[in-house]
């Protein structure tokens, strides 16, 4: 009974729901950079490498003295930039979308974890450096439970909330917006109109790719303070399923990462009342299990966006 | 710019590109070495003669081939149904486990009939695996990419929960590691004092049946059908779904021989650390073959090459052994625009 008592009483801590706020802001940073990707009909299965290189790059740019902003912006362009490298192979040389993902993710991984072992050759625990803190908004902070965990969190947090507006804004507001869901869609339609496909596709996955590097960042640069491997450690995956339960929408991305997160802050703490009795592993196994399961449950009714994983070759017949 | 489809490459072309994109990643690990200020041509030198330089050389790269040619193997046969199946490291482990529970005392066997026992549960282990997401994506058109990726992970920590509980060997002084194989399941080694086991002559057979079942059945044209456009096959009458779960059988089990053969052939009992990406490495491994069957041994052996190597010149000059992962990242990229480049004619306008 007490067990219980305790379970349920984890959900009123204060702490567990700035613990969800800040575990979801790499997810919503990922999901939001996927979902650009794929509404421009690119499948993006590089985010796992391109976040552990945003991970890298914007803290090792930190650690050689640029200030915070600074590293966020080069492990931005660092995003970009590889994601550039899988819009070209999918994009205009139409590639197995699929593949040229897994080959990005290996490479940028793979960069990444040859980058830091250059720097530091001999080192068993990383150096630290002084990551983003906590800024307080006034007066909203002061809302008992949500205040504190919504509005007393990093800027990149911040960010990410700015994030899904603008990019929401833009994909429902703008004809910018319209011209990605077009190619994304129908992509003969968009040609027709004047658009042009592939330069809107190849624009699409960079500023995609770029939001997932921020997303990795996030990590070393104001979750943790150092890199380590393995310490994106599946997120981008889980991103992928998280797009598909936010059936491609901006608005549902913010929910299903925040919704996401709440479950991952309370097995954490929910280890330490029942952990005597369940083996760790299988709380560290829930995160996965949900994502399949929430792709489960809504596959019957997200459709994704019609030319997604279809490479659009001009004047070919289908 | 666009693509143009070629009636066929001109020879100077077949030959002029490979070469190509061999000197892109040459010129990018070059790029890589000098950067950790290590003198170039002396680091592939010792890259060279690590991976094959001598007969140790050749058995250890050898030894490290026989994974990937499972995992190259299962990643072949599912491409090309377009089942991607990037879950071979999960399926890989799952064979592991069915090997150690059966192979480390509980089945009292000789030999001859322990050996093949271990192999087939691992097989069926690791088909077990696949058939869950091959399932959920003809039932339930669940993305198979995101739920095999996903279960790696799963995976991975229910090894590491049996390894602290039911498999952990009383014997292993608190390390988390399953008691060792019993002589009589092991895959015997092919060279006394070497490393290399037979665990590489199922791989070879593998391939060989993988490539009969490819080019000589129903089965195997069924497969590259559904692969080549799904809906025109479902029109000929081939049961698409029933070939995808066939397909996700035999991907699924060749991945989870794999473990068994690390197990019982290399390692001698289940780790956390028994597989360093193999199940990554194959997809590679298979891209690189052009998913051949008897192509995936031959850049299985390369890929093995590549990261014995850079062991050797990781250890002779000091640049970080990730390079070999750079290597073969890059080698993947550059191989799939070369081979575009030999289909297609791009036109700039």
């Amino acid at each position: 009974m007490t067990a219980l008592h305790d379970a349920l009483e984890i959900l009123i801590q204060t702490s567990l729901w700035i613990a969800a706020v800040r575990i979801a802001t790499p997810l919503i940073f990922g999901t939001l950079g996927e979902l650009v990707c794929e509404r421009a009909g690119v499948l993006n299965l590089g985010i796992e490498g391109i976040m552990v290189l945003g991970a890298l790059v914007g803290w090792l740019a930190v650690h050689q003295g640029s200030d915070l902003w600074t590293g966020v912006l080069l492990a931005a362009l660092a995003g970009a930039a590889f994601g550039l490298l899988h819009g070209v192979l999918t994009v205009p040389l139409a590639l197995s979308q699929h593949v040229a993902g897994i080959g990005i993710t290996l490479l940028a991984t793979s960069l990444s974890y040859f980058g830091y072992r250059l720097a530091f050759p001999q080192i068993t625990t990383p150096p630290r450096i002084l990551p983003f803190t906590p800024v307080a908004i006034p007066v909203l902070s002061e809302i008992p439970i949500l205040g504190p965990a919504f509005f007393v969190q990093t800027p990149l947090t911040y960010l990410a909330f700015g994030a899904v507006t603008v990019v929401a804004w833009v994909l429902y507001r703008t004809p910018l917006g319209l011209a990605v869901r077009m190619v994304g869609e129908n992509p003969e339609a968009a040609e027709a109109q004047g658009i042009d496909v592939v330069r809107v596709r190849l624009g699409a996955v960079a500023i995609g790719s770029a939001l997932m590097a921020i997303g990795g960042a996030f990590l070393t640069m104001s979750a943790f303070d150092a890199f380590y491997f393995n310490m994106v450690n599946g997120r981008g995956w889980i991103c992928i399923a998280l797009v598909v339960f936010a059936r491609w929408t901006p608005g549902r991305a913010l929910f299903g990462a925040l919704l996401f997160a709440a479950f991952d802050a309370y097995q954490l703490r929910l280890q330490q009342v029942i952990g005597g009795v369940v083996p760790y592993q299988i709380f560290l196994m829930l995160p996965y299990a949900l994502s399949i399961l929430a792709l489960i449950v809504m596959s019957r009714r997200a459709t994704h966006p019609r030319a997604l994983m279809l490479p659009y070759v001009r004047g070919d017949r289908r | 710019m666009r693509l143009e489809p070629r009636d066929h490459a001109p020879a100077w072309l077949s030959a002029c590109v490979p070469i190509g994109a061999v000197l892109v990643t040459v010129a990018l690990s070059a790029g890589l070495i000098a950067l950790a200020g290590a003198p170039i041509f002396r680091a592939f030198r010792l890259m060279f003669d690590g991976a094959v330089g001598s007969g140790f050389a050749i058995n250890e790269t050898l030894t490290r081939a026989t994974p990937l040619i499972f995992t190259g193997l299962a990643a072949a046969i599912a491409f090309r149904a377009r089942l991607w199946n990037i879950g071979a490291e999960g399926q890989l482990y799952m064979g592991a486990v069915a090997a150690t529970v059966l192979g480390t005392g509980a089945i009292d066997w000789p030999p001859t009939l322990l050996m093949p026992l271990l192999l087939i549960a691992g097989a069926l282990a690791g088909a077990a695996m696949l058939a869950g997401p091959a399932l959920l994506k003809t039932k339930l058109g669940v993305d198979e990419v995101v739920t095999t990726l996903l279960l790696n992970f799963i995976v991975v920590l229910f090894v590491g929960l049996l390894l602290e509980g039911p498999l952990k060997d009383p014997m292993g002084l608190g390390w988390p590691q399953a008691a060792p194989i019993v002589p009589e399941g092991e895959l015997v080694k092919l060279a006394t004092g070497k490393r290399l086991h037979a665990g590489f002559l199922v791989a070879l057979a593998m391939a060989l049946a993988a490539w009969v079942i490819d080019a000589r059945s129903t089965l195997g044209f069924r497969i590259r059908a559904v692969g080549l456009n799904a809906t025109a096959s479902r029109f000929a009458g081939i049961g698409v779904d029933r070939t995808l779960l066939w397909t996700a059988l035999l991907s699924g089990g060749i991945a989870g021989m794999a473990g068994v053969s690390e197990v019982a052939g290399l390692k001698g009992n289940l780790t956390l650390d028994l597989s360093p990406g193999f199940g990554y490495g194959g997809i590679v491994v298979a891209m690189l073959a052009r998913l051949h069957p008897l192509g995936v041994i031959a850049t299985a052996i390369f890929v093995a090459g590549v990261f014995v190597g850079a062991d050797a010149m990781s250890r002779g000059v000091g640049v970080p052994s990730y390079i070999a992962d750079v290597i073969v990242a890059a080698s993947l990229l550059t191989m799939l625009v070369a081979l575009l480049l030999l289909r297609y004619r791009l036109r700039w306008r």
